[in-house]
């Protein structure tokens, strides 16, 4: 398939516009659980709505389309040069048909570029060769308010007296998550990136929030460790855009890196409740979407 | 749920207590972090002169904000070549970004409500108190059916500071908000960070 662009820009619409299933049913199962008449169920009962809207209208969910992080996987003999130039292409195209808002601020200039396109980072694009023939490109949408609640820890944290172990780790997650508030728009989902240096650390804690919500931690020990934090997460009664409520954290991803003798870093990356993110798989010339 | 109807009369803000559902009516202008930079900067403060176009965007959104409210929102908007604007998704963006500015600003316009998510800290809280004046949380990321409320983009100010930033002049028409600060001196946000600060210093002490 030479110019997969058109497949970008449906890549790019569904993923603004259709929130994965998984993130819905556990929206769907929040709002049974908070008590009715309640703040947080009004809350819960708009975002749905709105989710089924947006569907229904091909609309944005929300619109704060992020910066548009793509992963791609490509098999041997792909150019990934002329690949992210069809993403580029595709990015344009997406946000003059308002699946998009035009996001990229020259951060010294105040300039928008209007198109969505900045410096190289910006739309971001991983590119990773894999084996077999199959190209599968994931595409995350986050926003600004969860990006921004966001936080990078150094262990030991002396004031939360937390130390170089998962306790330690789990100790500077639940402070990031209290700092939140409602303000990354909770209920949320939480990624994870225990050791790595500072820039793989948050890249990793960004990436493991591709894992669907129901798939488990290979790791015992860590998915012990991400059950454990969402629970602890919820009982701080945060909830719902920060009214106050029974479910603040969806659900929690940790991914294990390896890291220095001297640094031990935790970074956690907050995904709002609008979890836009889908997967494009091309074989041959067959395009699929999930 | 109550109604509520742009401008907003003092006896309608101070009958509103944090927890209540409005929806709320009339004509109100976006601004977030550019907007708020810039009418502090340029007519409160006074620290930069102003120019172009400054004065006259300042006299238009001044009749709208005496008694009216400011959203803090970046919306997706069709209809840009053509100009016949339209929002598609608007949903509100994170307030405290704008605490530095807000009081200042609530009290240089008359203003009666800010509109946003995520709260907003002692300073805006006391102003919420003197003017009277209440924050209105709307539901953040549920952009398509605010922006259904939107029922008509009367024009739009700024539109050198980019899409998000520019200070859009809409009517809304049953626009879904809860009160989480009020004139009477009550914050949702504060109590629940309080409370759930408790519940954090146990669990990290365990």
């Amino acid at each position: 398939m030479d110019d997969l662009t058109e497949a970008f820009v449906e890549l790019i619409r569904l993923t603004s516009t259709d929130l994965p299933a998984d993130v819905e049913k556990s929206l769907v199962s929040a709002r049974e659980q908070e008590a009715q008449g309640s703040a947080a169920v009004g809350a819960l009962d708009t975002i749905l709505e709105n989710v089924s809207l947006a569907r229904r209208e091909s609309l944005p969910i929300c619109q704060d389309t992020g910066t548009p992080i793509f992963y791609v996987n490509y098999p041997e003999g792909w150019s990934t040069r002329k690949l992210r130039g069809q993403i580029r292409n595709a990015v344009v195209e997406a946000t003059k048909q308002s699946y998009l808002r035009p996001n990229a601020v020259d951060s010294v200039t105040d300039k928008n570029s209007g198109n969505n396109l900045g410096d190289d980072a910006f739309p971001t694009i991983h590119f990773e060769e894999v084996e077999g023939d199959e190209l599968t490109v994931d595409l995350m949408l986050k926003g600004g308010g969860c990006e921004n609640v966001g936080a990078q820890y150094s262990l030991p944290n002396g004031p939360l007296g937390a130390g170089r172990d998962l306790d330690g780790v789990r100790k500077v997650a639940l402070d990031a998550v209290q700092k939140a508030q409602g303000q990354g728009c909770a209920p949320g989902f939480l990624g994870v990136a225990v050791g790595g240096d500072r820039g793989s650390s948050f890249d990793a804690s960004k990436e493991v929030l591709l894992e669907k919500i129901d798939d488990a931690n290979p790791d015992q020990a860590l998915a012990d460790l991400e059950n454990r934090l969402t629970d602890d997460a919820n009982e701080m009664g945060i909830g719902p855009m920060g009214f106050g409520g029974k479910t603040t954290v969806l659900g929690s991803k940790i991914k294990g890196l390896h890291r220095l003798p001297a640094s031990f870093f935790v970074s956690i990356s907050y995904m709002c409740w609008a979890n836009r993110q889908k997967r494009m798989t091309i074989q041959g010339n067959s395009v699929t979407y999930s | 749920m109550q109604n509520v109807s742009l401008p907003i009369s003092d006896d309608v803000i101070k009958s509103l207590h944090i927890g209540d559902p409005v929806q709320l009516s009339g004509t109100m202008i976006t601004g977030r972090d550019a907007a708020h930079k810039w009418m502090v900067e340029t007519f409160i403060k006074q620290t930069r002169q102003p120019e172009g176009d400054d004065q006259d965007v300042y006299d238009a959104i001044k009749l709208i904000l005496a008694g009216g409210a400011i959203y803090h929102c970046g919306p997706v908007v069709t209809g840009l070549d053509t100009k016949d604007y339209k929002f598609a998704a608007a949903g509100p963006t994170t307030s405290t970004r704008e605490e530095i500015y807000q009081a200042d600003v609530m009290r240089h316009f008359g203003m009666r409500a800010v509109v946003g998510k995520g709260g907003m800290g002692a300073n805006t809280l006391a102003a919420c108190g003197e003017m009277p004046a209440v924050y209105l949380h709307a539901i953040g990321g549920a952009a398509a059916l605010i922006a259904r409320t939107v029922v008509n983009v009367k024009g739009v100010h700024k539109m050198d500071f980019g899409v998000p930033e520019a200070m859009w002049v809409i009517e809304v028409e049953n626009f879904p908000a809860v009160v989480t600060m009020d004139s009477h001196g009550n914050s949702l946000h504060a109590d629940i960070d309080t409370s759930s600060k408790a519940v954090l210093d146990r669990l990290v002490s365990a």
